[in-house]
């Protein structure tokens, strides 16, 4: 018996292995739920189809995964093929995982207080709207006391440097959470977001993770980093019905980095350091 | 035990989808086999977790070749 057996779910913006939404769906399947997927298209000239290939690494081989299939969000016709080949191939499902984000490299890279008008509108529209735009798009498939789940980060809720322009789009997104819980309250469909520490992701790579994952190690109360598989399990804890009755929450998967209002142990360092 | 540079051969050519016959110590991730950002930074996470090495942002843009990744790696890596 799995804790998804019977389930069915939409996930999107697996990238590869290292994706949360990786392990999250992993985790799902093993679970027992049946799932559809939804990645970012290759470009036309990319005879290798290298993201349809990093996809089908999860998917190819096991009998829970049903169809994958290209979406661009900044497109609304491509999201409507989704719940199309939703419908068509699981009919209603019980989860929605949005695991979808960009901000172009050369404005990630600036000063905050620099970013474009083009970079800011292009990182809004994928990495805040999408969630709208995913889930009004999927209430006809959504069944009533359905989970919709995105991911985000700290770094919308409190200035963290290097994240920049994509912790402003995070602010955008954790709102968003909050209104659309409110708007599918009705229908007991519950939204939420997870906010996972840093990790080793591609999206990571882009944000600095490198100098978070010390600063966690030597700050967070439980004096370490959080791993793939724990986001797996949180994940899928609030895709499940173990999590009924939680909505419109940031649930922080961070080994409590939050809770501290000063560097806590890490004074210890930053004292030898100064001799 | 396979040398470094078969070991980053292979990496590069499961990543990238081309022939180990094609690439030498001189083949360019971009210029040669096409590497786009997303590639060359999956590519990197790779050769981290492969050599248990860390390769910062700073030195990763430098390594542009084959043989420049087998020099980081020696100089740097626990090779094990």
């Amino acid at each position: 018996m799995g804790m998804f057996d019977g389930k069915k779910g939409l996930i999107t913006g697996v990238f590869n292995k290292q994706s949360i939404a990786w392990a999250i769906a992993e985790r799902a399947m093993d679970e027992g739920a049946e799932c559809g997927f939804s990645y970012m298209p290759d470009k036309p000239d990319d005879e290798r189809k290298k993201n349809l290939g990093r996809i089908s690494k999860l998917t190819d081989g096991n009998p829970q995964a049903k169809f994958v299939h290209p979406m661009d969000v900044t497109k609304d016709d491509q999201i409507a093929a989704v719940m199309e080949k939703t419908k068509a191939e699981l009919g209603q499902v019980d989860f929605m995982l949005h695991s979808i984000a960009f901000a172009p490299p050369e404005d990630l890279k600036k000063d905050t207080v620099e970013t474009s008008r083009e970079g800011f509108k292009l990182a809004m529209e994928i990495s805040a709207y999408s969630l709208m735009a995913l889930t009004n798009h999927a209430k006809d498939i959504l069944t009533d006391g359905a989970s919709v789940l995105t991911l985000t980060y700290y770094g919308g809720e409190k200035c963290v440097p290097g994240y920049n322009v994509m912790g402003v789009c995070k602010a955008a997104l954790d709102s968003i959470v909050k209104y659309l819980a409110y708007d599918l309250g009705p229908r007991g469909i519950r939204v939420n977001a997870l906010s996972a520490g840093p990790l080793q992701t591609i999206s990571g790579r882009g944000a600095g993770v490198d100098e978070m994952l010390g600063l966690y190690e030597a700050m967070a109360p439980l004096g370490r980093n959080i791993t793939h598989e724990e986001a797996g399990k949180s994940g899928t804890f609030l895709l499940s019905d173990m999590s009924s009755g939680i909505s419109g929450e940031i649930l922080h998967l961070d080994g409590g980095y939050n809770a501290m209002g000063s560097p806590g142990r890490m004074l210890e360092q930053i004292k030898a350091a100064r001799g | 035990m396979a040398s470094i540079l078969e070991r980053v051969t292979d990496i590069v050519s499961e990543q990238l989808g081309v022939d180990k016959d094609k690439i030498t110590p001189e083949t360019s991730f971009v210029n040669d086999l096409g590497a786009d950002s997303l590639d060359t930074v999956e590519l990197v996470m790779e050769l981290e977790e492969e050599f248990d090495v860390n390769i910062p942002d700073d030195a990763a843009e430098k390594i542009q070749t084959v043989g420049q990744a087998v020099d980081f790696i020696e100089k740097n890596g626990s090779s094990s």
